[in-house]
């Protein structure tokens, strides 16, 4: 079977995110494989032991993102395709990352039965990318799920509905993200640290795909960014637990206003 | 200038979800007094006309194959696509939620079209639309506009005030018909499971109790349920709750998990680590409840009891039940 994984690298989730120059700074932060991604690495990886087949882990990023497929690959991904989009400078949205991610496909002959992605990424949150690249591709995707059975081409998935849980059949190629609670995926091993360290690596650029510049610039543009005012201190109540359950209840009553 | 805004209204159990009225609150302010047409799928829409008429449709599409009844994703690309090129809209909203999330980016691709997703507020600046959204689950923002094109944007519920409803408003209703394609419709739902007991789902709760590594079992979080039953409420729960077997990861709040905006967020034994304040920092009134006077949740609490949550909850609970009670 072959299998691809979309992954993006993104700040570990533990990083304060503080503002330079109205960017956000990424000087000094921690970067891992974005969470949702890592489920769907560790998917592909099962679906490879149990089916056979090759795993192709892309990105697209600077330089620093090879260091996500490496991961990827120390776990047990066979081979990685980057894509550095720097020339792009800040015209690229998900319409744009989709367009490249479909291109790279084609272009690199990238064979597939399954594509897995996160559902989102933890740093921009849009959930876009993967049910945009399924149209793109012209496959059908189901998002956000949290569980999958491949069976010949015969697809079963459990897809978390904000809560609720969907039992859907279907059929390969298909393209589904990954919702927390799909698996516990593994830490690489040292032998495979050193194994990922001589698996084929594909670095492109835009110049490498036939795609048209204006074509696939961003449609949308962040004219903004800004943190949330800080919070100023509350109150915290003191006194006897049953009296200060009583103060609390009437405080939320008469100066929140929220009961 | 005014633009014709489509808002695809968001159904959950045959019911109108409370964010496509949001929808139509945004619409009415971004539209300057152009129509706003609400599309709403399923064989039951006919009986959904009437609250969208209230809430600010002029104008309403339905849809009512059989085949939109349960969502799927092609059922309802397909119609939603059908409805965009009747109406031809300058503005697309809809709800960022199970459906709208999954929906629209395929819609956006299909069109060529920018979206911005997971807006917390809409503003008109000088004509143009501005949306502002989280990134990093809240711990910073983006305001955000559409370039060219197609103004396309998903709305998290509970942001954006609903308007008043006007039961006097009427609206014009059409019908549209799809034609599916055979094999056009490549997934099947073969059975829904509930999970979310009680019926009161995380992102839409006013109220949530949400409990950390200090509710200690799976059994802990039984006094945190009564005081969410008491109040109406949902509830959530740390990472660490989570991946200490507590609770199903669907409860989980944080930069992994939901993020979450209710009135009043009750954390019940949970540190604050930061990941888990991304997920809830920007609702409306935080309670804290923790032994630990160090924590971190204190920081952005704005009441805070330091004590046992065995202890507290329990007291809380009882006098909530003596403050509704009263009236």
């Amino acid at each position: 079977m072959n299998i691809l994984v979309c992954l993006k690298q993104t700040f570990d989730t533990e990083e304060r995110i503080t503002i330079e120059n109205g960017k956000i700074n990424e000087d000094g932060a921690e970067f891992v494989i974005n969470p949702y991604d890592e489920y769907a690495v560790e998917e592909a990886i099962k679906l490879k032991e149990q089916h056979g087949g090759e795993v192709t882990v892309i990105t697209i990023g600077p330089e620093r993102a090879e260091q996500a497929l490496r991961t990827a690959m120390a776990m047990g991904a066979d081979k990685g395709v980057i894509v550095d989009l720097e020339d792009l400078g800040d015209q690229v949205d998900e319409h744009t990352i989709a367009q490249v991610l479909a291109a790279t496909i084609r272009e690199e002959d990238l064979d597939f039965d399954i594509i897995l992605c996160g559902y989102m990424a933890v740093d921009d949150g849009s959930a876009q990318v993967g049910p945009r690249l399924a149209e793109l591709l012209e496959i059908p995707h189901i998002s956000t799920i949290t569980k999958l059975t491949v069976e010949g081409d015969k697809v079963s998935v459990e897809k978390d509905v904000e809560g609720d849980v969907e039992y859907i059949d279907a059929k390969l190629p298909i393209l589904v993200t990954a919702q927390q609670g799909l698996n516990d995926p593994r830490y690489p091993s040292l032998p495979g640290i050193m194994k990922a360290k001589k698996k084929p690596l594909t670095r492109l650029e835009l110049d490498d795909l036939d795609l048209d510049e204006e074509e696939i610039a961003a449609k949308t543009e962040i004219i903004e960014t800004f943190l949330p005012p800080k919070k100023e201190a509350g109150k915290i109540l003191t006194g006897d637990l049953a009296d200060q359950a009583k103060e609390l209840v009437q405080l939320l009553r008469s100066e929140a206003k929220v009961i | 200038m005014s633009k014709n805004v489509l808002v695809l209204a968001d159904v959950r159990e045959q019911k109108l979800r409370n964010v496509s009225f949001e929808a139509l609150a945004a619409a009415r302010m971004v539209a300057e007094g152009g129509q706003i047409t609400a599309a709403v799928f399923g064989s039951f829409a006919k009986d959904l006309v009437d609250p969208l008429a209230h809430y600010g449709a002029d104008r309403v599409i339905t849809v009512l194959n059989p085949e939109l009844d349960q969502y799927t994703t092609d059922a309802y690309f397909q119609a939603f696509k059908k409805v965009i090129e009747h109406v031809q809209p300058d503005v697309i909203l809809t709800g960022h939620t199970a459906v709208g999330r999954d929906v629209s980016p395929r819609v956006a691709a299909r069109l060529g079209t920018g979206l911005i997703s997971d807006c917390t507020n809409v503003e008109l600046v000088n004509g143009q639309i501005v949306f502002t959204r989280p990134i990093y689950a809240g711990k910073a923002f983006v305001k955000k506009v559409v370039k060219d094109g197609i103004v396309f944007a998903t709305l998290r519920p509970n942001n954006i005030a609903a308007g008043e409803p006007d039961g006097n408003r009427t609206a014009q209703v059409e019908e549209l018909q799809v034609d599916f394609a055979p094999d056009s419709l490549r997934t099947l739902v073969k059975d829904i499971v509930k999970k979310s007991a009680g019926g009161v789902d995380l992102s839409e709760a006013r109220i949530i109790v949400s409990g950390g590594r200090g509710v200690k079992s799976a059994e802990g979080f039984k006094p945190l349920q009564e005081l969410a039953d008491v109040l109406g409420g949902a509830v959530g729960a740390s990472r660490g709750a989570c991946d200490s077997g507590y609770c199903d990861y669907a409860l989980q709040i944080g930069q992994t998990g939901k993020v979450v905006t209710p009135d009043l967020y009750i954390a019940c034994g949970i540190s604050g680590a930061i990941q888990h304040l991304a997920g809830m920092s920007n609702s409306k009134v935080i309670v804290a409840i923790n032994k630990d006077p160090e924590a971190p949740i204190f920081q952005v609490a704005d009441y805070g009891i330091v004590g046992d949550l065995f202890e507290v909850v329990p007291l809380l609970t009882e006098e909530f039940k003596k403050l509704l009670a009263s009236g």
